[in-house]
């Protein structure tokens, strides 16, 4: 099969349509903007539909819709245009609703920047909009899986009828790197709760009100089983050189990478580092964390961020090991050599 | 009351399951509350159309929530305002469908103002039934933004005052305003006459949509008599003697005449030459095998800077480029957004013979600087033993560190000389293969058409490509 060099966010859009996505409602935002460009290029060629909606609020909206006719369909944003549409995110998953939706996260808060940044981490993944409910989040770290994983996010979303964000960074959406494009999905599964415009109909609704609280008790007691059956079975995570580390530094998207360069370096040196790249923001792999803190020193997370997902690995390791944290924000991305000589100075106590 | 005559209708349901309350028969409306009235309108309309099977309602957050208690059709449930974005992806996927938004005043006037104008804008086909009642039924009684003037309600206790929260809106006048409506007509609720209207306008406003027409809305004036705190014949005569005054009714925008019936298209499910529609090749266009270049220039890690426009974004890529098109691990990260209008650009590329880890490049092993305040910038960065090339004709001082290698390249004026200063950064590709063999000429050749769009610019970038070689290998004699 031959590569194509392509950027994050362009390789979305090819992974959507291979993955039978044919409406797209969306908003413009840098760093994302590229994931509407081409959906408004390729999905009219390809029988689909891409809608420039009049905001994010309107376009999670019309996404609503179109996942509740059970068709494959997606929005893609940045940071404050994901604000903008929380509350349909929280009516999407009220209604169980299976959509992608794709944040290619930059600097804030407020208008911020345009950088990569990883500020988002708990508005995705920790709610950002009201109620019980739990996204399906995956993070990808290169081109290549921003085809992969958007294609792996319409699978979960069908699987599970629930929404699930990609969560990217600035520089994974606008990165150009060799993609191999897997072949199309040619069947779409048979959605029968789905509005279809047919007889049918009258036995099904797309609704996330429930007025009495024992039913909407048990609506949100179904609501966790899945989350809990999605936990047991979707965790997804690379380990890079841990088998025999003594520390273990963490980090996803683009940290994840400059972090397999620190390993490298370390390793160079004579040091026994490797690495842990969370692929599901949720489910977490704390589990698998828990294993490695039993056989390690001490973790170190990198986030783009004032300290999101160190949060989670903390709770993960229960205060066993010292889990110790670096960052940058606003855009700024550490040097490898920054986070090496971080983990140096951690490791001889300096 | 009207709620025993609505179970009549074969588009409501025998029997309101979904209502979760003791009483399935009825429905939850006050007496004298507009919305069964109109309730009833649509669903006679829906059965002598025998549309009920293709319908879907899209119903929205206010006294009406629970219409899909009753109506026997598709029903899709929308936050506040939203319905008629949620109209439109429900529209757009299922083309054959009739889709309904129904809306209340604070609903479409108030919190969805943007998506109902945009909808009608769009000309979205679909049908809006939008019940203006002048205040907030379901939560109480507050001011909405039909609430006419002096009027009492909870949050407007001494009576809306225009100076501080203006004066009743006029939806219906608003959208015919705009190019795209097909048909907006103002009806009301009260005598006989008027619900004959009211019966006419529901019946055309679908019929338009079953005709594929485009966008249209129906506006009734409809009692709440709980809200208004009055009896229900009370609230008909407060309609005809003041609501009507602010909101007079009658037909604002019928185009339908001049608007040709279209058939609708079901959407149907396609997946042939995906490949070839996405533009995704199926065969490597070259292939070289991967170059390895001995010594500190193996795995280079590249910074390019320049002036935005200067092609170092081009450059890089086709460094990338020609990279995996000879069977290297490649990144291109460029800087990117509204900052490149500012002047400056720069990307980082790595080529590697391993996966690639880091694509950030915060040590360059190679530096092509373009303009002065990017060798100032970066010079500094480069690796010991790595490489500086720049372009001496823009800048006119060497770099100062000792242990790296330097190429100065006039390559501006190189490239004038070829007529044509954007090919600068072609003149430094060059200069850089020859010097460093890191790629092969013919890789670099293969991957020019693929970066390069505009094909009678391909022969010129060439040309500039070999000046770039020839430039380092005669300095080298
Ligand atoms: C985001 C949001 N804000 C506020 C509410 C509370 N709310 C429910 S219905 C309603 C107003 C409904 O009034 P209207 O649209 O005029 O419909 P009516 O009940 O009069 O038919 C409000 C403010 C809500 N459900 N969601
Ligand atoms: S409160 Fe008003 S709008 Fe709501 S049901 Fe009663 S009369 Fe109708």
């Amino acid at each position: 099969m031959a590569k194509q060099l392509i950027k994050g966010n362009d390789a979305v859009v090819k992974g959507a349509i291979l993955a039978g996505c044919r409406f797209f409602f969306g908003y413009p935002i840098t760093p994302a903007s590229e994931i509407a460009e081409d959906a408004a290029y390729y999905l009219p060629l390809v029988g689909g539909v891409f809608l420039q909606a009049e905001s994010e609020i309107a376009s999670i909206n019309m996404v609503y819709g179109a996942a509740g006719c059970g068709v494959r369909t997606m929005t893609a944003s940045s940071s404050p245009g994901i604000s903008l549409k929380m509350e349909g995110i929280s009516y999407c998953a009220g209604a169980e609703l299976p959509l992608v939706l794709v944040d290619v996260s930059r600097g804030g808060p407020g208008l911020g920047n345009i950088g990569p940044e990883q500020g988002d981490y708990n508005q995705i993944v920790k709610g950002g909009g009201h109620g019980n409910y739990k996204l399906i989040v995956l993070a990808p770290n290169s081109s290549q899986e921003m085809c992969d994983l958007t294609m792996l996010c319409f699978e979960l979303a069908d699987r599970y009828r629930t929404p699930v964000v990609l969560m990217a960074d600035g520089f994974i959406g606008q990165m150009m790197e060799p993609v191999e494009f897997p072949p199309p999905v040619e069947h779409l599964p048979e959605k029968p709760w789905a509005i279809q415009g047919d007889a049918l109909d009258e036995n099904r609704i797309i609704t996330s009100i429930q007025l009495e609280p024992e039913l909407l008790e048990k609506h949100n007691q179904k609501l966790q089983e899945k989350y809990a059956l999605i936990a047991e079975h979707e965790v997804r995570y690379e380990d890079y050189q841990v088998e025999d580390a003594d520390f273990v530094i963490i980090g996803y998207g683009v940290v994840s990478r400059i972090l397999q360069t620190v390993v490298d370096d370390l390793r160079s040196q004579g040091r026994r580092v490797g690495m842990v790249r969370p692929i599901t923001l949720w489910p977490f792999p704390s589990v698998h964390l828990a294993e490695v803190a039993a056989k390690v020193k001490g973790f170190l997370v990198v986030e783009l961020s004032n300290g999101q997902m160190v949060d989670d690995v903390r709770l993960a390791v229960e205060c066993r090991i010292p889990v110790h944290f670096y960052n940058r924000m606003g855009g700024m991305v550490p040097s490898t050599e920054e986070i090496a000589e971080k983990v140096l100075t951690l490791l001889e106590g300096r | 009351m009207v709620d025993k005559v609505l179970a009549k209708s074969d588009s409501f349901y025998k029997i309101y399951e979904r209502n979760t309350g003791a009483n399935k028969e009825s429905t939850h409306y006050c007496p004298g509350c507009g919305h069964g009235v109109l309730h009833k309108l649509i669903a006679e309309a829906l059965d002598d159309f025998q549309l009920r099977e293709r319908t879907v309602l899209a119903s929205p957050v206010g006294c009406s929530v629970f219409a899909y208690y009753y109506f026997r059709t598709g029903n899709v449930q929308c936050a506040h305002g939203r319905a008629p974005a949620v109209a439109t992806g429900i529209k757009r996927s299922l083309p054959h469908s009739i889709v309904i938004s129904y809306q209340g005043d604070g609903d479409l006037a108030a919190i969805g103002g943007n998506e109902i104008l945009q909808a009608a804008n769009r000309g979205e086909n679909i049908t809006v039934f939008f019940v203006n009642n002048a205040i907030y039924g379901m939560t109480g009684g507050q001011m909405a933004p039909t609430t006419l003037v002096g009027q009492r309600t909870t949050t407007s206790p001494y009576g809306r005052n225009p100076g501080n929260e203006g004066f009743p809106i006029r939806m219906s006048e608003l959208i015919s305003q705009l190019e795209a409506p097909v048909y907006v007509e103002r009806v009301a609720l009260t005598d006989a006459k008027n619900t004959s209207k009211a019966r006419r306008a529901v019946r055309k406003a679908l019929q338009l949509q079953m005709e594929n027409k485009g966008f249209s809305l129906v506006e009734v004036l409809s009692a709440c008599p709980s809200g208004w705190k009055m009896t229900p014949v009370q609230a008909k005569e407060w309609i005809n003697d003041y609501l009507i005054k602010q909101f007079p009714l009658g037909v604002y925008r019928d185009r339908s005449e001049s608007v040709p019936a279209v058939e609708s298209k079901r959407f149907v499910f396609q997946s042939a030459d995906l490949w070839t529609k996405l533009d995704i090749p199926t065969q490597e266009p070259f292939a070289s095998g991967g170059q390895p270049c001995a010594g500190p220039q193996d795995n280079p890690r590249i910074k390019l800077a320049g002036f935005g426009g200067q092609g170092v974004l081009v450059l890089g890529l086709m460094l990338a480029q020609a990279g995996m098109q000879s069977g290297l691990h490649v990144s291109w990260i460029p800087s990117y957004g509204p900052e490149m209008r500012g002047g400056t650009a720069n990307c980082h590329v790595n080529l590697s013979h391993r996966r690639i880890g880091s694509p950030v490049v915060s040590r360059p092993t190679v530096l092509v600087a373009m303009n002065l305040p990017s060798l100032e910038k970066f010079e500094t960065e480069v690796a010991a033993g790595g490489l500086i090339i720049y372009d001496s004709s823009l800048i006119d001082r060497p770099p100062q560190r000792k242990d790296v290698q330097v190429l100065a390249i006039p390559a501006t004026e190189m490239a004038d000389q070829l007529g044509n200063t954007r090919i600068a950064n072609m003149v430094i590709l060059g200069a850089y293969i020859a010097l460093t063999g890191c790629l092969s000429k013919e890789s670099i050749t293969a991957a020019l058409p693929e970066v390069v769009k505009r094909k009678n610019l391909v022969p010129l970038n060439q040309q500039a490509l070999e000046k770039g070689m020839e430039f380092v290998v005669s300095s080298k004699h």
